[in-house]
């Protein structure tokens, strides 16, 4: 009898199981019927573009960052609202709670396929993963355009560069080289071995040091603390240990920048090695205002935002084909050139000190 | 026939201390072990770096564990009941946000702490009440709240997070600074530790716990309140957790939604090294502490004497087969001579 019993309830929950994702699947349904309604792909691709033609509305612009709930992509997707919104076109975003989810990214690609978004605006997980996904895409005729992390260069219409690599590199051993009066050891923390922006970013570091006027200047070390608090905490630690004339740290990466910061700023080290990178200035706010750092940089996330946001119905438009030398403009922002590789640049990153520090919320 | 029965009598409690006194000498050397270890391989960066063992550097390796130890300590008292807390990072997370979020309100510092401690607590007792209630197995329970709490910590936290700049300073002082050498954290820890190997040691419910990972089935027999006593272990875990979440807060000075993901595996790492069975009943919280401070430790040297981070993991991956390799041959070892003296008293009552 109870099993009976158990059995009964069992296949009871299963039913109401599934009538629950049937709705579910219902409502989905729903939704997509009317995004189809609302936006009318233009089919196939046009190589050729009119920078005359009107900006069509009604375009439904899907953003899909790397990680949804990530401060860093909300303040760029949300400049990407502004940006689309300002516009009179639809803002939509979408994406995986994980920054290392790439299957659950590319049925995302597939889902905003399925829905017929106008223009999918993506920061890859994966260079290479989302490429069928993103091409089928483009077959029906949605513009792709990736910001923050590019994709290979085949699978998207236009890339947009938060700033160029040789300026970031070279920019932040400008901005160490000042503060150490260009002369003693710096070294560097890493994120990731395997990072690929850091280490290109590091080899224009590399090679920025071999200019005459930093020829005092020596790397001496490159970390790794794999973006992780207490992992970049012992890094730095082993850093001073390790070479204790060290006079200069530089972080090309918002986490461990901030952590370095955080140890320095309870260490006997405090203000007396310098630190300066790529950091955020809501991150590192506190660390500027007691001394333990002077400068850093980054770009404004809610401009590559609202830059990937331009480009994007700038492609729907027809304005634009992603061809390099195209020109578009992007609101407020101004007008941007599309260069080599179809890469468009946001342009030198802002550095942030005591002065500006407060008009920056990211 | 009286006189068999008289020695048996005699013979019994004297192998039943006798044994007991070879597990206690067992289970020090196994501490000792670690602790030389530990000892050998802070010297010997010493030796190649003077700088190491600096005041800063005592400090800091101090502080590095303190996090670690504490989490590991709860976890431990999981382990002995032959269980396991896999949830213990993602409690950490949510309740360092919760008192980050309580902190950047204005709050008290002693208020946020309470709050963290409690709210680990809370989710421990869930975790608790399902493994007990449930009779379910506490790998698959526990791994469905890391999710669980993980995910009500996205849905709760979104993109939000507590930077250094919204925690008062005396708050953020406490996470580096202390008396001399000894940072405030790494007392506050040392303390917790006393309090819980005290209570394992000499009090009822502790040895309830050892005796219930040994055996269930007999320790049930035996009249150990079984649920009661998990559901503690698993309120003690959390609530350290909790606690842990709290220092890391001041320690590190920034915590968002993903803060403390994956923690739980370094925990069980270093509750392994540090001694206490897997299979549950042995083990000690001073060894899952020492094991704690030398995965931490480990960290530490390789940095300073210039060894590419790469080899951390492989090197705590071997440490983790050691220490189980060492655990198996010492328990084939003494049962080896349980068995003999066994034997022994076994003849002897025939001869």
């Amino acid at each position: 009898m109870s099993l009976g019993n158990s059995t009964v309830r069992r296949v009871t929950a299963v039913t109401a199981a599934t009538a629950v994702m049937a709705l579910g699947i219902a409502a989905c349904g729903g939704t997509t019927k009317n995004s189809v309604a609302k936006s009318t792909p233009t089919a196939g691709n046009t190589a050729s573009a009119n920078p005359n033609a009107a900006t069509r509305k009604g375009l439904t612009i899907a953003y899909l960052p790397k990680q949804v709930n990530n401060p860093y992509f909300t303040t760029s997707d949300n400049g990407g609202k502004k940006a689309v919104e300002a516009l009179g076109e639809k803002y939509k975003e979408v994406g995986t709670s994980s920054g290392t989810d790439t299957a659950g990214q590319v049925s995302y690609v597939n889902s905003l396929t399925q829905q017929r978004v106008s223009a999918i605006a993506v920061s890859a997980q994966d260079p290479g993963a989302l490429c069928t996904g993103l091409n089928q895409a483009r077959k029906s005729g949605i513009k792709v355009v990736t910001y923050d992390s590019d994709t290979n260069p085949g699978c998207r219409d236009v890339a947009i560069s938060q700033a160029s690599s040789v300026d970031l590199g070279r920019t932040e051993v400008q901005l160490m080289a000042q503060q150490i009066g260009d002369k003693g050891q710096i070294a560097i923390l890493s994120a990731a071995q395997t990072a690929t922006n850091q280490n290109t970013w590091i080899g224009y570091m590399k090679d920025e040091l071999k200019k005459p006027q930093y020829k005092n200047v020596k790397l001496v070390k490159i970390a790794y603390g794999n973006d992780d608090a207490q992992q970049s905490f012992q890094q730095t630690q082993g850093l001073l240990q390790q070479y204790p004339n060290l006079k200069g740290i530089i972080s090309p990466t918002t986490v461990g920048i901030k952590a370095a910061a955080q140890y320095l700023s309870g260490s006997k080290y405090k203000g007396k090695v310098k630190l300066t990178g790529l950091g955020q200035p809501n991150d590192m706010r506190s660390y500027v205002a007691n001394g333990t750092v002077q400068a850093f940089e980054l770009w404004d996330p809610a401009k590559l935002g609202a830059l990937a946001g331009y480009a994007a119905i700038a492609l729907a438009s027809g304005q634009i084909s992603g061809a390099p030398g195209q020109t578009f403009t992007a609101g407020d922002m101004g007008k941007y050139t599309i260069g080599a590789n179809s890469v468009v640049v946001l342009g030198k990153p802002t550095v942030f000190n005591k002065s500006n520090i407060a008009n920056f919320h990211f | 026939m009286t006189v068999t029965t008289d020695q048996e009598h005699r013979a019994r409690p004297a192998g039943g201390s006798g044994s007991r006194k070879l597990l206690d000498t067992v289970l020090k050397v196994r501490e000792l072990a670690i602790g030389a270890v530990l000892v050998v391989m802070l010297l010997a960066t010493q030796l190649d770096n003077s700088d190491f063992l600096s005041q800063q550097g005592i400090k800091d390796l101090l502080l590095n564990a303190t996090i670690l130890v504490l989490v590991a300590v709860g976890q431990a008292m999981v382990v002995i009941t032959r269980n396991v807390d896999l949830s213990v990072g993602s409690t950490l997370g949510i309740s360092a946000f919760a008192a980050g979020d309580y902190l950047s309100g204005g709050g008290n510092p002693l208020v946020a702490v309470v709050l963290a401690v409690l709210l680990g607590a809370a989710l421990g007792a869930v975790n608790g009440l399902l493994v007990s209630l449930g009779r379910v197995p506490a790998l698959v329970v526990t791994l469905g709240t890391l999710y669980i709490i993980r995910g009500l910590d996205s849905v709760w936290v979104g993109s939000r997070q507590i930077t250094a700049s919204q925690l008062p300073s005396g708050f953020a002082g406490f996470g580096h600074d202390g008396l001399s050498v000894i940072p405030y954290l790494a007392l506050l820890t040392a303390a917790v530790l006393v309090c819980v190997a005290y209570y394992l040691r000499a009090y009822r419910g502790g040895r309830d716990l050892y005796a219930l990972g040994s055996n269930p089935e007999a320790a049930r027999l035996a009249g150990v309140p079984v649920r009661r006593r998990i559901l503690t272990a698993y309120v003690v875990c959390g609530a350290l957790a909790g606690l842990a979440g709290a220092l890391y807060l001041a320690r590190f000075g920034n915590v968002d939604s993903g803060t403390g993901t994956g923690y739980e595996l370094t925990v069980v790492s270093a509750v392994v090294v540090g001694g206490v069975a897997f299979t549950g009943g042995s083990g000690t919280v001073y060894g899952a502490a020492l094991g704690a401070l030398l995965l931490t430790s480990i960290n530490s040297v390789l940095p300073s004497i210039g060894v590419s981070s790469v080899w951390v993991q492989a090197i705590d991956g071997f440490l983790l087969l050691l220490a189980i390799a060492v655990d198996r041959v010492v328990a084939l070892r003494v049962a080896d001579l349980l068995r003999k003296r066994a034997a022994e008293t076994r003849s002897a009552r025939h001869a």
